[in-house]
């Protein structure tokens, strides 16, 4: 299906939140959001997901 | 030293992390400064979140994350909620982004963010304006700090109220109260620290300095001494002279 990953759209195999975080290598101290709403680390195995869904993975970065 | 949701905080400055010219610089500021927290955010993992989540861990501060660049209440409880569990703390820097040119707060998002945060475990320390009906909503929204701006973001122009600054202290004699944005120069921060506000969260002054270590220096010995003169309560001023040399005794030559 269809996704979009921090913007960038992309077809993933994974039918949940945390594949499509492995399949994009994504990995290490992140946050994820999915269409918006945020999704606790601990939930990312059970979170299907639907073609067109939009996937935020944040992660520490300098700030003021 | 200020104490914030009941943690006392080793230094009365709050230094963010932002636009320094290399990591090692940014860990050098901050050990002469002497900042007890560190401001940080969150941004699309791009390569360099993990580094940079090393670096912050080494400067043995506390860290207040920020919803930098959030323009509605909505936007801003998800980044909250998303930087709690990056940065496994519920302290919050609140900022809900109003005006493009000024980066001035949207004050109604803000209370409503800060409620809703408030309501939910965060320690909310919201970025607002100097305004006492916003700051009074704001407290009434469960927030226990309040962060007013010295000046615009970024723009290094000191206290642009000074009267309304110090209206807000004397409002709010026991909220925790601190000058956020704007700071350019040890002067300006003394001077905020002089009329009794708890500390100074500033980032720019110190980064985009030709020498971002020895500003660090300067701003901590500004605090530190802006802080000594609060608590020394400063002389009455006065429109006219008053003569400090003893009139009484004076020859007549």
């Amino acid at each position: 299906m269809r996704i979009t990953i921090n913007g960038t759209p992309r077809d993933v195999a994974a039918t949940t939140l945390a594949g499509a975080l492995a399949e994009a290598d994504l990995t290490g101290r992140i946050a994820t959001a999915l269409n918006g709403s945020f999704v606790p680390a601990a939930l990312r195995e059970t979170t299907p997901l639907r073609d067109g869904d939009a996937i935020e993975a944040l992660a520490p970065m300098q700030g003021g | 030293m200020p104490v914030f949701y009941g943690t006392e905080i080793d230094s009365s400055l709050m230094l963010g992390t932002a636009g320094y010219p290399s990591p090692r610089i940014l860990a050098d500021a901050f050990a002469r400064s002497g900042a007890g927290i560190a401001t940080v955010s969150l941004r699309r993992e791009a390569g360099g979140g993990q580094d940079f989540w090393a670096l912050i861990r080494s400067l043995g501060v506390g860290l207040l994350p920020n919803t930098a660049g959030c323009h509605s209440a909505r936007e801003a409880v998800t980044t909250a909620q998303m930087a709690r569990e990056v940065f496994a703390t519920d302290w919050i820097k609140l900022e809900v982004i109003g005006h493009a040119d000024t980066l001035q707060p949207d004050v109604f998002e803000l209370v409503e963010a800060a409620r809703i945060l408030a309501s939910d475990g965060f320690k909310v320390f919201p970025y607002c304006t100097e305004d006492l009906t916003v700051c009074d909503r704001l407290l009434a929204a469960g927030c226990q700090v309040l962060m007013p701006w010295g000046a615009p973001i970024g723009s290094g122009l000191g206290l642009n109220n000074p009267h309304g600054l110090r209206a807000l202290r004397a409002a709010f004699p026991d909220v925790p109260l601190v000058v956020d944005a704007g700071i350019g120069l040890p002067s300006h921060a003394a001077a905020a620290m002089e009329m009794g506000y708890d500390a100074i969260l500033l980032n720019s002054a110190v980064a985009r300095a030709g020498d971002p270590v020895a500003m660090a220096a300067a701003m901590a010995d500004a605090i530190r001494a802006g802080r000594a003169a609060w608590l020394a309560d400063p002389m009455e001023r006065t429109d006219m002279a008053i003569p400090s040399t003893p009139v009484i005794g004076r020859a007549f030559l």
